[in-house]
């Protein structure tokens, strides 16, 4: 379980000091799948940087399991179980998928075990196994590696920042699934994603909605999502574009 | 012959990837004297007789074969230009590999300069690997000065790898080329300094015949307080496409002058070059410590991956 506690970030805003993240405090149980919404600016994306160990903030305590990993680095975060997926995916000239992915699983793995995993983000791995990270993949490709990346990782808890910014409708179809399939199979770690798309809101088993930089609602799917409907925390993407990508796809 | 010793053959591991004696022709040269060669019915090796090198001359029709040619230096105070010249065939298919390592434990400087000519036959395939390495922790310096030339005829087509990763204190690197019509080069070349080393690094590409191509890409890392000049030039003087990049990572108190430039004297000619110098970006850095690497390590991992 992750515990934020009395959490408070502030920013430098053009010298004025900016309060993102007031008093937060936030349970995140295990074997569920957890979805940080609300409005832009509200601070979700900053509290994911907090408990990957990318943002420090100013005050407040972070318990992974009771163990407190406030002070630890990001790489020690990582080695405690803490997964981070990018909203924007890095390029790496050089490095390929299969280099990223030994790098993730920590350990060397079979290249059986590196398909699997792009197996399981849709991607043909025979195609993209030895493909470099460069401008040459495209923004849904990179955002499923960027996944692929945190399969192979195994993390006990896994922050996902805003996985389908970025990405077209047909690569967006996709992505769903691919989390309804980790949200089946959550059990023994935890999942958090941050995101406004009710499409993945409707996956959730527990929502908070973030706003201003405050819990304004936290509760079960079916207790937050029906109140958050037609908001800025519940974005459903284009019905007309929907349609047509099914009817491509 | 001579006998190689432990450093020698730490060496040739290290310029040539030779753990036994290669199969197809070799010529192996160790601290100014040779040390083994081997000739095969399609590829002869002879010494020159005015100045010291050797003439690789390969059959035409010659295919699937390859030449070894290490140089390596042990002894401190070792200065020598050496000039091998390759005359490849038409038709042929073969695989080239140089290289020199230096290991100076001494005070004295110790240089080797070779001059290599290829002179590649129609329809010819050639792959050439070229690796410099360098080690030894004396105050002697060691010091690299490889100049290549190639001369390609129709439709010949060459691939070069050019690597120096480690240990040579000052390296100026000269690579000329001249295209004959359909010909196609392609060069990649992968340079990293550190301390206080200085390297310099010039392609002269001439295309000069209609449907030649080359495409020259430089990888390079300067670390602590070493300097780069990479200088990549191609002339189009024919219905021709040419590419150069450069691309540099920068480090510490490292310096890089990169100078892609392009002559067009044909309006069919299409060139293009591209450069970038950048340090590390800190969100690599980043994602790969989320993966549990530490800031060290990633910089390791993304350097690796850059000058593979």
């Amino acid at each position: 379980m992750l515990e934020l506690i009395n959490i408070t970030f502030n920013a430098d805003n053009d010298g004025q000091e900016k309060e993102i993240i007031k008093d937060i405090s936030l349970k995140v149980e295990d074997d569920r799948f957890t979805v940080i919404t609300g409005p832009n600016g509200g601070g979700k994306s900053t509290l994911a940087k907090i408990i990957a160990g990318i943002e420090k903030p100013q005050s407040g305590r972070i318990l992974l399991d009771g163990r407190d990993i406030t002070g630890l680095s990001i790489t020690d975060r990582a080695k405690a179980g803490i997964g981070f997926a990018f909203q924007q995916p890095v390029r790496f000239k050089g490095l390929t998928v299969l280099d990223l992915l030994k790098i993730a699983s920590g350990k060397p793995i079979k290249i059986s075990e590196a398909c699997s995993y792009l197996s399981e983000v849709g991607l043909c791995a025979k195609d993209y196994i030895n493909r470099e990270i460069n401008a040459s993949l495209s923004g849904g490709e990179l955002k499923r590696i960027e996944i692929a990346t945190i399969l192979a990782k195994d993390p006990r808890l896994a922050v996902f920042d805003e996985p389908e910014a970025g990405i077209d409708l047909w690569s967006f179809q996709n992505l769903i699934k691919i989390f309804e399939n980790m949200q089946k199979s959550v059990s023994g770690r935890s999942i958090m994603v941050i995101s406004h798309q009710e499409r993945i809101l409707s996956i959730a088993d527990e929502i908070v909605v973030l706003a201003n930089g405050q819990i304004s609602a936290q509760g079960s799917r079916e207790e937050i999502l029906p109140t958050i409907m037609g908001t800025d925390s519940a974005v459903g993407s284009c019905g007309m574009l929907e349609k047509e990508a099914k009817s491509n796809g | 012959m001579v006998k190689l010793d432990e450093i020698q053959k730490r060496l040739m591991r290290e310029v040539a990837d030779l753990h036994e004696i290669p199969e197809g022709a070799y010529n192996f040269r160790a601290n100014s004297q040779l040390a083994g060669r081997s000739t095969t019915a399609n590829i002869d090796i002879k010494s020159k007789e005015d100045v010291s090198g050797i003439d690789i001359i390969i059959k035409d029709g010659t295919k699937k074969e390859s030449v070894h040619i290490p140089v390596v230096l042990s002894e401190s105070g070792i200065k020598e230009t050496v000039y091998n010249d390759f005359y490849v065939g038409e038709d042929c298919d073969v695989l080239i590999v140089a290289g020199c390592g230096i290991d100076n434990c001494g005070s004295q400087d110790s240089e080797h300069d070779g001059v290599h000519r290829f002179f590649i036959g129609k329809n010819s395939k050639v792959k050439y690997v070229e690796k410099h390495y360098g080690s030894g922790d004396g105050k002697g310096k060691r010091i690299l000065n490889p100049v290549t030339e190639v001369y390609m005829e129709e439709n010949a087509a060459m691939e070069m790898e050019m690597v120096q990763i480690k240990g040579v204190d000052s390296t100026e690197r000269t690579t000329k080329a001249e295209l004959k019509a359909g010909a196609k080069l392609v060069v990649h070349e992968r340079l990293m300094t550190h301390g206080e080393q200085k390297a310099a690094s010039v392609y002269d590409v001439a295309l000069n015949g209609d449907g030649s191509s080359a495409d020259v890409v430089s990888r390079s890392v300067a670390r602590d307080s070493s300097y780069q000049k990479l200088d990549l030039c191609i002339l189009g003087n024919a219905a021709c496409s040419g590419h150069t990049e450069c691309d540099s990572i920068i480090m510490d108190n490292g310096r890089i002058l990169a100078v892609p430039s392009l002559e067009a004297n044909s309006v069919e000619a299409m060139l293009v070059h591209e450069a970038a110098i950048g340090k590390i970006a800190g969100d690599q850095l980043t994602k790969l410590m989320t993966l549990g690497l530490t800031e060290q390590e990633a910089e390791e991992q993304i350097i690796n991956g850059f000058l593979k």
